[in-house]
């Protein structure tokens, strides 16, 4: 099969990879006919996420068919399914109180040794995402094997689109759960940092869940028009101060929620940030947080902090004193995927939810690489690159 | 007879005797305390806040608490090695003591062992070694209590002195049993005591939690997680 594979920083190519095949009872195997590229992937094109090998294959957000099933799959072959990003089992305590991303299982035990020292816990599996996380072969490819395929994937009737379904597996409900962790009251402000596709889909959900006003702070105009579109108001910080203008913008209170869309490669020109950015490139496995640093700083008194953004590492000029002071709540973490698939299945069924808005390039599986670049290096028109394998132009 | 419970080797005691009260820190004399606060500001500070802790909320006697010896910060007890975890499992007490009881189970989630015989009431464990060698353990159970624990103790002519024991307990809030596995051995001297030592003693706490991670991905998925994407490697 045809697979993008990772080879270093900032070189990833389309290679010809052994097909996958059902290893354990539970497995299914998919032929994908859409999947995505996602800002989580670029902190692995950037080189900022450790334990990536080469020849690694990336991509956890898609969907396609099912064309073979394990003993104990519950999945029948023809069906289309989206896959959620995160693997899990559906049986450990974590899964059975719908903490998918925390499951025990589905990260191979000798996987787990680095990420329990690294965190004091192993953390669970994903797809295509770093050996720190299974290393689980990824969906940019033409086919996948899904492990634990009777829990994760949703199976999608017909009537929908590739387009307007795919997100399920991972963007929607992270910009979902993001909201939700922000806990909003009718009429509350929440400030979203960052109007990449998590950002976009934060600001929509929040406004399901009863927001007041939505403020969206990026840089590019392109997506901030999105955002815009959406109902948000915008800030781009790099004409205005967005702590001063945030103030203002919520009458002198600060926000009721924020949220952190942005993650470890945050950009700016603050000292903290180019301090950040020096020490990640000397990998020190430092992140970079000017976002988060100033979405604690914004938030009102006792308000609420919500994290969607992906962090690895370790973090200097916390402030930390701001967060105790002000008496935050804070709630973060990878998605529990399985938890939202099939409430926000039907919100897109029912035309409650818009997913399709974000798309900006639709690409053949062999163009990877160009989707990758231009969605890195220009992401004020790239903002999500959708990935169609087995065709040849699109 | 032996007891279990008798064992110092399994007790909570990892103190050993109890400290003196003045064993184990230094109170500089006045002489001491100048020269440390002429080598300058920075080493003065230092040298003051050391004194500080050495000198203040100081315990000259800590009885045992509840942490499992192994926890302690001596991991030696006489000449043995003692390692051992502690592992939640999502499935009742009754079919976990069972599943570990059928010896012929466990190369299922132990990846070195090859080969478990039962002969008589000795247990002959075969164990894969570096270069195609083998290394056999024999044991036999020492105490067994049906669905809550079982205890064995090599015997002569095994290659490794070692004993062990597997415990099943309920867990709390219905979460199942809590699975703690522990192994005590003898480094053997020699070169099978160098191979011995990189497979136990490097990384005894590796390959045991390893073991338990499989033998808890069995049970309570029916299955061992792996990224491989084809059967064969
Ligand atoms: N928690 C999860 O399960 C989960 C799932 C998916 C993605 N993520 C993470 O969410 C984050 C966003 O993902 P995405 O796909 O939207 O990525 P993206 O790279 O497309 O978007 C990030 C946006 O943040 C903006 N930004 C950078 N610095 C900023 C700053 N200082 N202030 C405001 N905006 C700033 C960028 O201009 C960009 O538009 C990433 O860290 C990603 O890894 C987390
Ligand atoms: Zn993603
Ligand atoms: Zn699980």
């Amino acid at each position: 099969m045809r697979a993008l594979t990772w080879q270093g920083k900032h070189d990833v190519r389309v290679e010809t990879m052994p097909d996958p095949e059902i290893v354990n009872p539970r497995d299914a195997i998919i032929k994908v006919t859409s999947t995505a590229i996602c800002g989580s992937d670029l902190h692995l094109y950037d080189g900022v996420i450790p334990g990536v090998l080469a020849g690694d294959i990336l991509g956890h957000e898609f969907m396609g068919e099912v064309v073979e099933t394990g003993p104990k799959s519950t999945l029948k072959k023809g069906q289309r399914v989206v896959v959620p990003f995160t693997i899990s089992c559906g049986k450990c305590f974590f899964c059975e109180q719908s903490l998918y991303s925390a499951c025990d299982n589905s990260n191979p035990a000798d996987k787990q040794d680095i990420s329990e020292k690294l965190y004091g816990h192993a953390m669970s599996a994903l797809f295509g995402y770093s050996h720190l996380t299974g290393g689980y072969p990824g969906g940019q490819a033409e086919y996948v094997r899904v492990p634990f395929s009777d829990v994760g994937p949703i199976v999608i009737p017909d009537g929908m689109d590739d387009d307007e379904v795919l997100f399920l597996s991972d963007i929607l409900p992270t910009g979902w759960m993001a909201a939700e962790n922000c806990d909003i009251k009718p009429g509350d402000t929440v400030a979203v940092w960052g109007c990449g596709p998590v950002g976009l889909f934060a600001v929509q959900s929040a406004f399901v869940m009863g927001a007041g006003k939505v403020i969206a702070i990026d840089e590019y105009p392109g997506r901030l028009a999105l955002a815009r579109k959406m109902g948000a108001e915008v800030i781009d910080f790099k004409q205005t101060n967005v702590l001063e203008a945030l103030m203002e913008m919520s009458g002198g209170m600060g926000p009721d929620a924020v949220i952190d869309a942005v993650g470890m490669e945050a950009h700016g020109m603050a000292p903290d940030t180019i301090l950040d950015n020096i020490k990640q490139t000397v990998g020190v496995g430092a992140d970079s947080a000017h976002a988060l640093r100033e979405a604690i700083m914004a938030v009102r008194k006792g308000g609420r902090l919500s994290i969607p953004g992906v962090y690895g590492g370790f973090l200097d000029k916390f402030p930390l004193g701001a967060l105790m002071e002000k008496g935050l709540q804070v709630r973060t973490g990878q998605t529990h995927v399985q938890r939202y698939t099939k409430d926000l299945l039907r919100r897109i069924g029912e035309g409650e939810l818009d997913t399709t808005f974000m798309i900006s390039h639709r690409l053949p599986l062999e163009e990877a690489a160009r989707g990758y670049e231009s969605f890195r290096f220009n992401q004020n028109e790239w903002t999500k690159v959708v990935l169609k394998p087995g065709t040849e132009t699109i | 007879m032996y007891s279990d419970n008798d064992d110092p080797r399994f007790l909570p005691s990892p103190y050993g005797a109890p400290r003196r009260y003045d064993e184990g820190s230094y109170r500089p004399d006045r002489g001491t305390t100048a020269v440390v606060l002429g080598l300058g500001v920075l080493a003065g500070a230092a040298g003051y806040a050391w004194y500080q802790a050495a000198t203040r909320n100081r315990v000259g006697h800590r009885p045992p608490d509840d942490a499992p010896g192994r926890t302690s910060r001596q991991s030696r007890y006489g000449n043995y090695a003692v390692t051992g975890r502690t592992v939640t499992i999502n499935k009742p007490r009754a079919e976990l003591y069972r599943f570990w009881r059928s010896f012929q189970n466990l190369p299922q989630f132990m990846e070195n062992l090859h080969d478990v015989r039962e002969v008589g009431d000795v247990t002959e464990w075969t164990i894969r070694a570096p270069l195609d060698r083998e290394v056999t353990v024999r044991t036999r159970i020492v105490q067994d209590v049906e669905g809550e624990m079982i205890s064995w103790r090599s015997i002569e002519g095994s290659d490794i002195d070692t004993e062990g024991k597997v415990t099943f307990r309920d867990a709390p809030a219905d979460r199942g049993t809590e699975v703690e596995a522990i192994i005590a051995y003898v480094p053997p001297a020699g070169e099978l005591g160098r191979w011995v030592a990189k497979a136990f003693q490097a990384e005894p706490a590796i390959q045991g939690r390893r073991e338990l991670r499989r033998l808890k991905m069995l049970m309570e998925t029916g299955e061992i997680a792996t990224n491989a994407n084809r059967k064969t490697a």
